[in-house]
């Protein structure tokens, strides 16, 4: 016991105690020994944020979603499971807006991903060579998504104005993009590939620099050809940043809010109000929170088994390979 | 659209490329499919596309509402004018553009300040220290990622009420900084330093709060400003939350504000466009200044993921 690690190092210095505390501070790489209490107080700022407005909103909203729960009434009854047992009963009063609104970001998702998972990647494969001005056009094709979708929504409304609009005019067209289907959908899918396209193809630039250049090389001494190599060698390479882009891009469309409500207004009628378009008028406009915050239990749990479905279909195309 | 699975366009292209190949092609396949003409032509298409709008914007905001309108477009405002721009600098108005434009570089900058100073400070004890709980605390910030930010809009909208917050730039500022990407994007960076220079300092008698802000934090400088960008950005950018949480006209967010300036002047599309041009204007100058912190901080999220 005796026989410590100072007295080992070296008779010279061992006598001196300050350096044999810190000595003793320090030499154990694995057990950076500190009170426990300075981590708490690193810890303490964030975790006040953390628990103020994460945890504490993800169990609060539980407890209002089993209320009656209106922000402007001084009595909010308990209702159990009713919100959420509405929301599967045809007929209650949110059954229908809420799966509409369902469908439609279903629409939104089911148009908007592959366009943002493929035409970035078409990007990202014209921008892997080197050229001057590499730099340059990255950052073009990165611009818009710096702007927020409130500059996009106005530019966009302006753009595809059905009279006065430089599209329209462009075309020779008089189409009503803004007010009709299906020609909503592709505006909305339109300008939010413009608006997020450069996000993706940013990942997938990072991720086609980190495949191996021996082999393309391998590849194509055994005689494959540029469709070959980009199958066998460029997707298989970028598998875990496609994983990451689809899934991703998929969380982001769900939450598609602000071009609804900017570009088309749910036009025409309801259609094209989304789930969080409508998540957010029931609860923050009609102040039917308990509802409202049931409505967005049931599209988180929705997303989740999409996530996990996706990332299972992923993993078994690995196990195959 | 894969490019690169096209039926290179023409065999003699390949041919020339290969002559070309050792300076001419970075860290894709050898040679490439395209021609070099169709590459360019490529290129300019699609800078067109993404410049173009933008700068249609920027023209359109010193029209006369006749001249955006006109028929045939014009593309150069004529006659110029800033007239788009003069319902937006007074103060008095009920779209006090200017004024929106103040509280947004505020809140902005605040909450990127506090995400950055409290996401550092965690991220040190996570990466660096020991203590009971650590697992618990790290695997609970971890898996707040995963919960889509919906799911806190109606709770929160609540909690900053209690607060006494609603239409005040607080509940801009500080309920986002409750998110984990900033200790997740930290607690890598700092894990991914080199550990001696950390111990000599403790071996020279320095507490950790002194290595902290002595030895770990003027290390991190690309990490931290990249952090503060991007959280900046988010910030300023966000549009649902401050929607609904602020009403009256002088304590809009720009986003908030430019949809309300929308409704205000529907079809007179000068103003409006003006009004998006003073909002892109402190985006895209961040962007051009921070252009490698912004697109390598997106990228290694994308790898860490």
């Amino acid at each position: 016991m005796a026989v410590t690690a100072e007295t080992r190092v070296g008779g010279a210095a061992a006598p001196v105690a300050a350096a044999r505390r810190s000595r003793r501070a320090s030499a154990p790489r694995t057990g950076r020994r500190s009170r426990p209490l300075t981590a708490y107080l690193f810890l303490a700022p964030y975790l006040i944020l953390f628990l103020g407005f994460i945890v504490a909103p993800a169990v609060f909203g539980i407890w209002i979603s089993l209320h009656d729960y209106d922000f402007v009434l001084p009595f909010k009854p308990w209702v159990g499971l009713a919100n959420y047992v509405d929301l599967f009963t045809p007929g209650s009063r949110d059954f229908a807006d809420f799966w509409q609104s369902m469908g439609a970001t279903g629409i939104f998702t089911g148009l908007s991903v592959p366009c943002l998972v493929v035409l970035p990647l078409g990007i990202a494969v014209l921008l892997n060579r080197k050229f001057p001005g590499r730099t340059f056009f990255r950052a073009v094709f990165f611009l818009p998504y710096v702007l927020g979708v409130a500059v996009i929504g106005l530019l966009f409304r302006y753009l595809l104005d059905p009279n006065v609009g430089v599209v329209n005019y462009l075309l020779g067209s008089s189409i009503p993009w803004t007010t009709d289907l299906p020609w909503v959908w592709v505006s909305l899918v339109g300008m939010t590939v413009w608006w997020t396209l450069g996000f993706n193809a940013t990942i997938y630039l990072a991720g086609l620099t980190d495949i191996p250049r021996e082999l393309y090389e391998a590849a194509e001494m055994d005689g494959a050809n540029r469709g070959q190599q980009f199958w066998n060698v460029t997707l298989p390479g970028l598998r875990p940043v496609l994983v990451f882009v689809v899934t991703t891009t998929i969380l982001a469309s769900a939450n598609m809010f602000g071009q609804q409500l900017l570009l088309t207004h749910g036009a025409p009628g309801t259609s094209t109000r989304t789930v969080i378009g409508y998540i957010a008028t029931e609860g923050l406009g009609s102040f039917r929170m308990g509802a409202a915050a049931a409505m967005s239990y049931v599209l988180a749990v929705a997303l989740l088994i999409l996530s996990l479905i996706i990332f299972r279909v992923f993993r078994d195309r690995q196990d195959e390979s | 659209m894969s490019t690169a699975a096209l039926p290179a366009s023409s065999t003699t292209a390949q041919g020339s490329d290969d002559n070309l190949e050792p300076q001419r092609h970075g860290h894709g396949p050898r040679s490439s499919p395209l021609s070099r003409v169709t590459f360019v032509v490529l290129l300019v298409v699609l800078t067109a596309v993404f410049v173009g709008p933008l700068l249609w914007m920027f023209l359109t905001s010193f029209k006369t509402p006749d001249g955006a309108t006109s028929i045939p477009p014009q593309l150069f405002p004529h006659p110029a004018t800033a007239d788009g721009y003069r319902p937006l600098v007074d103060t008095g108005s009920q779209t006090p553009v200017i004024r929106w434009f103040v509280n947004s570089l505020l809140a902005g900058v605040a909450n990127s300040v506090i995400v950055t100073a409290t996401a550092a400070l965690a991220a040190y004890a996570l990466a660096r220290l020991d203590f009971p709980g650590k697992k618990i605390v790290f695997a609970m910030i971890i898996a707040t990622l995963f919960v889509p930010g919906f799911v806190f809009l109606i709770p929160n909208y609540l909690i900053v009420n209690s607060l006494g917050w609603l239409d005040t730039l607080w509940a801009v500022i500080v309920p986002s900084a409750g998110g984990a990407f900033g200790v997740f994007f930290l607690r890598q960076f700092f894990s991914s330093l080199p550990m001696e220079l950390e111990e000599a300092a403790e071996i020279d008698g320095a507490n950790r709060w002194q290595t902290f802000v002595r030895v770990v934090l003027p290390l991190s400088k690309p990490g931290l400003s990249t952090l503060l960008v991007l959280s900046f950005l988010t910030n300023y950018n966000d549009f649902l939350w401050p929607v609904f949480v602020l009403f009256s006209p002088s304590n809009l967010t720009l986003p908030a504000g430019l949809s309300i300036l929308q409704g205000a002047f529907t079809i007179n599309y000068p103003v409006v466009m003006a009004g998006a041009v003073i909002a892109s204007v402190p985006a895209i100058v961040l962007f051009i200044l921070a252009q490698r912190n912004i697109v390598e901080g997106v990228a290694r999220s994308g790898l860490k993921g």
